[in-house]
């Protein structure tokens, strides 16, 4: 589904790339865990593979279209859950995401019953007539993953989706992506949640310095290890406990 | 067509569910094209009304100082009250008590007619001799000179305009003692009429347009039209605003992740900020045409030119809107966008010929003017207000103003397209 070769990513003025001549096969049908400590290069390369950025040299294909010859095509095949919630304040869960949904081409009765679908999977059906600026950390989380799913992606991209919010939420986020993932959605997610991640993904990759340091199934991963019972042992075991504050 | 209409929408819920923004949006070039018409109006109302005093130093006491304080007098303009020391009307001036001494010089009436008496004689005496017989006379008297103390606050123009009045009538007491230095040395007859002593030369003001009914510039007719133009180049500043808040709420970056040009994103809010521009028009007209006369100002008046003004405020409103997709493009922050905005609309106003006319710029400025859409705007609604001209007359304009959204647009999405190429 998701084929990178050989991608790399040095940001302008900085002295080490960010990832480095990255190989990596994502099959279709998979929940691929990005994990990483913080400036590890995670967020960069599913900025790359969401054509936010631009590689500086290597290349991917996702479903065999590449970005340069099938943009268009590659923007409606993928669904992005960014870090930071990108929604309008002032504007009401519905508005939000009437408004997303339209820039995917979705319209009509199509849009709104796929809409209220959504918010009701994800608890917030008593909140769609809300501004969005009212709404907590957890409800907002919920509702920026909405905004990215409503086409019914093949390939979903989520950047820390579940970072900062409580148990409840967390579970309602966490469930509904395994039931798109069942659906056949493809989804690729950074998490620093190891456990989340542990339970979660199929396969995950262990990227630091920009370059992947292991990957496989979580739990052949563990096994493979002495004395390691979890992923975030192992995970500190590979990266080390040193602080990896950046700025 | 879909998405285009969604991106309209969406601007649409931005703007009115900002109410103090769009309070501020309508509002403030509303009070702001009534406070400076009122000045304006009342500055003229001022002149016309009430008289400014001014220091006649009279050293004279003769028939010239007599001329000049009846000139002054005459003038409806200024209440002359009379002072005795020179060195007091100086110091009352530079504190700022009269705008204006004028100091008479003493022995001008006699020393004038002397002089000119002597001019006379030499003139006449002239009459049937040779000329290289004649002798030239060297006069004893000295040029005299009439003092102006202006205070250090007078403004240029009014300086001007009053150096020029007092050299009116300077000259005209000169002809005069001419003529009756003539009359006096030709015949002993005082009553005799020798001379036509009316000017021969006068001058009429003509209204160029040759329409029927001529539309009297006053206040209003000037100040509509250039706070207008003001107010609808302002609304770069609320878009600018608006495309960076874009950009921090992180909304942007999911735009950039659909299957939306950007030229639909800038539709969108092209056609949301034109139709503010043109309602902040029709509301600026409004004012012009109800609450002005309502408050003492002089109506607007727009007869049968609604149609071409509102043609006019929409290609000026497109060169707005094409002026603020770029702005908002390329900033980066709410501290680039806002006093950038802010500040380079007072700029294009004041090149534009917004405050000062482009005819009374510096030749340089004259050429930078004309780079400026508020300036081609302001031709075109002064051509339409001012001028009674038709659509033909302003298509240079428009065309000027049209041609000037589409480069700025084309410029927006060129940019964005090579800042996010991957």
């Amino acid at each position: 589904m998701i084929q990178i070769n050989q991608l790399s990513k040095k940001y302008k003025g900085a002295t080490d790339y960010s990832v480095y001549n990255l190989d990596l096969t994502v099959e279709e049908g998979e929940i691929f865990g990005l994990l990483g400590p913080n400036g590890a290069g995670k967020t960069t390369l599913i900025s790359m593979l969401c054509s936010l950025l631009k590689p500086s040299s290597g290349s991917f294909t996702i479903n065999g279209l590449d970005y340069h010859s099938h943009k268009n095509q590659l923007k409606r095949l993928i669904g992005i859950v960014p870090q930071e919630y990108a929604l309008y304040p002032t504007l009401t869960a519905f508005e939000n995401l009437t408004y997303f949904g339209s820039m995917y081409g979705l319209k009509g009765k199509s849009l709104r019953d796929t809409i209220q679908k959504q918010l009701e999977i994800l608890g917030l059906t008593d909140f769609a007539q809300k501004k969005t600026k009212t709404f907590s950390g957890g409800m907002k989380r919920r509702l920026n993953l909405i905004s990215g799913i409503l086409h019914r992606p093949k390939v979903l991209f989520l950047d820390e989706p579940t970072v900062g919010v409580d148990v409840q939420s967390r579970t309602v986020i966490i469930d509904h992506l395994r039931k798109l993932n069942t659906d056949g959605t493809t989804i690729v997610y950074t998490s620093h949640h190891l456990n989340e991640a542990e339970q979660f993904c199929t396969r995950v990759a262990i990227i630091d310095h920009g370059i992947i340091i292991c990957q496989g199934r979580p739990s052949e991963l563990i096994a493979n290890q002495h004395e390691i019972r979890h992923l975030e042992d192992l995970f500190l075991k590979l990266t080390g406990k040193a602080m990896r504050d950046h700025a | 067509m879909h998405k285009l209409w969604a991106s309209t929408y969406k601007e649409i819920l931005l703007l009115t569910r900002d109410l103090g923004g769009l309070a501020v949006l309508f509002l403030m070039p509303l009070l702001l094209v009534i406070t400076i018409t009122t000045i304006q109006d009342s500055t003229f109302k001022t002149l016309e009304t009430s008289k400014i005093p001014i220091l006649l130093i009279d050293k004279d006491e003769g028939t010239v100082s007599e001329s000049i304080l009846a000139n002054l007098d005459a003038s409806d303009l200024f209440e002359v009250v009379k002072g005795t020391d020179e060195e007091k009307a100086q110091e009352h001036v530079q504190k700022g008590l009269y705008q204006l001494a004028i100091v008479i010089p003493q022995d001008l009436s006699k020393d004038l007619a002397q002089k000119v008496a002597e001019n006379v004689e030499n003139i006449l005496s002239r009459f049937g001799m040779e000329e290289e017989n004649i002798p030239l006379v060297r006069s004893k008297y000295k040029p005299k000179e009439v003092r102006l103390y202006f205070d250090p606050a007078t403004q240029q123009s009014f300086k001007s305009s009053v150096r020029s009045n007092i050299d009116q009538m300077i000259s005209k007491i000169e002809s005069e003692t001419i003529y009756k230095a003539f009359q006096e040395q030709l015949t002993d007859d005082e009553s005799e009429v020798i001379f036509d002593t009316q000017h021969f030369i006068t001058f009429r003001e003509i209204d160029p347009s040759n329409n029927q009914k001529p539309v009297v510039p006053n206040s209003t007719q000037h100040n509509i039209p250039a706070w207008t133009l003001f107010a609808i180049f302002f609304i770069i500043l609320p878009l600018g605003i608006n495309m960076v808040n874009e950009k921090n709420q992180g909304t942007f970056v999911r735009l950039r992740t659909q299957p939306v040009p950007y030229a639909t994103v800038l539709g969108g809010k092209t056609i949301v900020f034109l139709s503010v521009a043109l309602v902040q028009f029709a509301l600026m007209l409004l004012v012009g045409l109800y609450l002005f006369p309502l408050i003492g100002l002089p109506k607007l008046e727009i007869a049968n030119k609604l149609p071409l003004l509102f043609v006019v405020a929409f290609f000026a409103g497109l060169a707005a809107v094409g002026l603020g997709l770029l702005l908002g493009t390329i900033a980066k922050t709410q501290e680039q966008s806002a006093p950038f905005a802010a500040t380079f609309v007072v700029i294009l106003a004041a090149i534009g010929g917004v405050w000062v006319p482009v005819f009374a710029m510096p030749k340089f400025m004259q050429t930078v003017s004309n780079l400026s859409p508020m300036n081609w705007g302001l031709n075109a609604f002064y051509d339409v207000f001012l001028r009674n001209v038709g659509f033909s007359d302003i298509i240079p304009e428009l065309a000027l103003l049209g041609g000037f959204f589409i480069v700025t647009t084309l410029i927006a999405i060129y940019y964005y397209a090579r800042k996010n190429a991957v």
